[in-house]
């Protein structure tokens, strides 16, 4: 008997989530390669139904950990930015008053005649609290992120990305939506996910946040990679590059990181560095094409000021 | 096992990772899905349960290695002359005690085994201080029954012809290795439980001391108080640092909703809410780093430099003679290098609050407007210069509010050079804040009511 799989099947024969192991080869065959504690965090998190923090600097792979699981497991992802102001009706639900208006003022003249043989005020007054129900309905409901993960049946991959950045009332307000997986909206009812979505918060720890949440949350720090990780992340995502170039270019980027930096490099910028080394045909490093793409790792002009000269030093360091 | 996952989340507590009860049921739900067989995979799983910051991480990290370091015990050899089995009338001398057979039979898991379980007897694990260790380590020595061991060589000894000999010296022996693996396994949880109440033992001292006395903080103690101020800046800048439009969810905002409408021949169409805008605040620093308040000078700077760290929109001064702007040195120097800079440049010469609050007037003045909160830091003793209170009028007005920390008590205000209390009449709040309590205090309570949040 054959099971006629799609495509998705084909790029891991086990189930990824059976093992820390598997996980790690799964979230591989989908260009994120994960270190042992990512996979564990992500592990648990599955089997605990917990969302995972995962915090780090920026551009070490948070927000594209949360995408490659979506991909691997084959789920939605449905994506929430925070930022300062964030509210229930921008990340839950909001009514369409638009819509709601639109709908009475067509339906103006129906209602007017509905309304004209009623026998009295109180009669009238009935028929318009149930008309009023009608408009508080699913059709007039507009959901958000927040909602619409919770109403995948089949489960999906919520990715609330730099909750550091929004308020404490709406870290307050996530707190029933993290731990038991269901909202209350007073119209409706209370709303519960059929499948618990896997959750993924993100932090560059702009402020602390407070102990609720984290509690209710695994803890996962994502550091800057080691220099054989980071190699094996370059040769992943950036396919056709020569090895003996990547060695180098690793090697340069993580002495940097030794360096008193306003912002080291992380992973993000290692690899749009190797990109466009790979652009200009480069196959291993010289001083001056170090110099001329510098601006490409080192975001501070300071940083750049302060590497250039160095920049010979640096690379017969290693 | 869950004995000992209890004793572990003890000595997490004890290195300062908070392990909440429901983190505790959190944790021994992860380890019942993993198991114990991958010491990874049970290491990584109780880390992503139970450590949540990256420095608790760290911390998680050292106590697992710790606590579940698990060396056996070594064992003396038996001698050349008794190999494989120990000889019958060896083992009927020893026949009442477990660990004496354990020993002879070189089965060091079980002399572990004892020695955990005697640990427990002996209360080891509730250690507080150094000095507990040598006691404690007869205790648990005595808990194995090293009393019998020492009895049976005793007896083993008196045999004549010398024929218990071998088995004396080899107990002998094995009980003088006992007594140091002992002393390691106390020295261990000593590190566990006791090690961190030491350090927050520092601190709370530290937090206390007055930064003004002679000498100043001593130097050992300095990164611990970077530490801690560095903590309280960034408390102060959390409150502040958000919330610049919070919607006023449900209010509508009738007038513009109805300019929108004209748009749709009068239906209201597009709602519009009412929105509380709330100001950005910015703070002015202001850090006397002369003469007389050279013991408190670090003190100050270092808090000055954590507030420029965590404050988006904060302009720094210092002054002695005059008065200078020291953004550029704290944003790009590390805080030892930072304050070493500070002072080269302008520390340590005569205090003259006339000139630098006329040189502030003169070049910044601008900088006040009516959402500055201004912070003054310094002693407020001018040397019997004029003082200049037009221009602290001046700045009293335009500016949100003038807070001044002063390190010298209230008491000393208005005795010799002190022109103190004749500034505090422009201060919206003026306090001491000679320690790092104070100061943690006036950050709770004071910068609380007058930042605008």
């Amino acid at each position: 008997m054959t099971i006629s799989s799609p495509a998705a099947g084909s790029a891991a024969n086990a189930d990824p989530l059976s093992s820390v192991d598997a996980l790690i080869e799964g979230l591989g065959s989908v260009g994120y390669i994960a270190s042992r504690r990512i996979a564990t965090a992500l592990y648990m998190s599955v089997n605990l139904e917990k969302p995972v923090l995962v915090e780090g600097t920026a551009g070490v792979g948070k927000t594209e950990l949360a995408l490659s699981t979506a991909k691997l497991l084959g789920l939605p992802l449905i994506r929430m930015q925070c930022y300062e102001g964030l509210d229930e009706s921008k990340a839950l639900y909001e009514w369409k008053y638009g819509k709601q208006l639109l709908y009475t003022q067509i339906l103006k003249d129906r209602m007017g005649g509905a309304l004209a043989d009623a026998p009295d005020m109180e009669a009238a007054m009935e028929r318009l609290h149930g008309m009023g129900d009608m408009f508080f309905s699913e059709p007039f409901l507009e959901p958000r992120p927040l909602m619409r993960a919770l109403r995948e049946d089949d489960g999906c991959v919520l990715l609330i990305d730099e909750i550091d950045k929004s308020d404490e009332a709406f870290e307050a307000f996530l707190l029933e939506v993290l731990s038991a997986y269901q909202v209350s909206v007073p119209e409706l009812g209370v709303l519960k996910a059929k499948t618990p979505p896997l959750v993924f918060l993100t932090s560059n720890n702009v402020r602390d946040l407070g102990d609720a949440l984290k509690r209710r949350c695994l803890h996962l720090h994502i550091p800057l990679p080691e220099a054989s990780l980071e190699e094996k992340i370059v040769a992943s995502r950036v396919p056709g590059i020569d090895a003996k170039l990547t060695r180098e270019l690793v090697g340069f980027v993580q002495s940097l990181r030794n360096l008193d930096l306003r912002k080291s490099p992380s992973i993000s910028e290692t690899v749009d560095w190797a990109r466009a080394l790979v652009l200009l045909n480069a196959d291993s490093l010289s001083a001056d094409l170090v110099r001329d793409t510098l601006n490409v790792i080192l975001k501070f002009e300071q940083d750049i000021a302060a590497i250039e000269p160095q920049v010979v030093e640096l690379l017969h360091h290693r | 096992m869950q004995h000992t996952l209890e004793q572990f989340f003890r000595a997490l507590r004890a290195a300062d990772v908070r392990v909440s009860p429901a983190e505790a049921i959190d944790a021994s739900r992860a380890v019942s899905v993993t198991g114990f067989a991958d010491r990874t995979l049970f290491k990584d799983s109780l880390c992503a349960t139970l450590a949540k910051s990256s420095e608790e991480v760290d911390r998680f990290d050292a106590v697992f290695e710790t606590f579940f370091a698990r060396d056996t015990v070594s064992l003396p050899p038996p001698s050349a002359s008794e190999q494989g089995e120990p000889s019958e009338a060896d083992m009927a001398q020893v026949a009442d005690s477990p660990l004496a057979q354990a020993i002879l039979q070189g089965d060091s898991t079980a002399v572990q085994q004892a020695m955990e379980e005697a640990a427990r007897r002996a209360g080891v694990a509730e250690i507080r201080l150094t000095t507990q260790r040598s006691r404690l380590t007869r205790r648990l020595m005595e808990e194995m029954g090293v009393e019998e061991i020492e009895r049976i060589i005793a007896n083993a000894r008196r045999i004549p012809n010398g024929e218990g000999e071998g088995l004396a010296n080899r107990l002998d022996e094995a009980r003088r290795a006992l007594f140091a693996e002992a002393q390691t396994y106390v020295a261990r949880q000593h590190d566990l439980y006791a090690a961190a109440s030491a350090q927050g033992l520092r601190e709370e001292r530290l937090i206390r001391k007055q930064l003004n006395a002679d000498g100043g903080v001593d130097p050992v103690d300095y990164q611990l108080m970077q530490g801690l101020v560095r903590k309280m800046a960034k408390r102060l800048a959390a409150k502040y640092s958000r919330r610049r439009r919070t919607s006023l969810r449900g209010h509508l905002d009738v007038r513009r909703t109805l300019r929108r409408s004209m748009a749709y021949d009068g239906v209201p169409f597009d709602i519009a809410w009412k929105v509380k805008k709330v100001d950005k605040p910015s703070i002015v620093a202001i850090c006397d780093v002369s003469k007389s308040v050279a013991a408190a000078a670090q003190f100050l700077l270092t808090f000055l430099y954590s507030l420029n760290e965590v404050v988006e929109r904060m302009d720094a001064f210092a002054f002695s003679g005059r008065l200078i702007s020291v953004n550029d040195i704290l944003d790009d120097h590390g805080v030892e290098q930072a304050i070493f800079k500070v002072l080269q440049q302008i520390g340590f010469q005569q205090t003259d609050y006339g000139t630098a609050l006329q040189d502030f007037c003169d070049q910044h003045l601008d900088r006040l407007d009516r959402r500055t909160t201004v912070i003054f830091l310094g002693d407020g003793r001018s040397n019997f210069a004029d003082p200049r209170l037009d221009l602290m009028r001046q700045i009293h007005d335009r500016s949100r509010a003038v807070i001044w920390l002063n390190p010298e008590p209230e008491s000393y205000w208005a005795q010799g050079d002190s022109v103190m209390y004749r500034y505090a009449r422009f201060c919206h709040v003026a306090k001491q804040c000679a320690t790092l309590e104070q100061l943690e205090r006036i950050i709770e309570d004071v910068l609380r009511s007058y930042v605008p949040h």
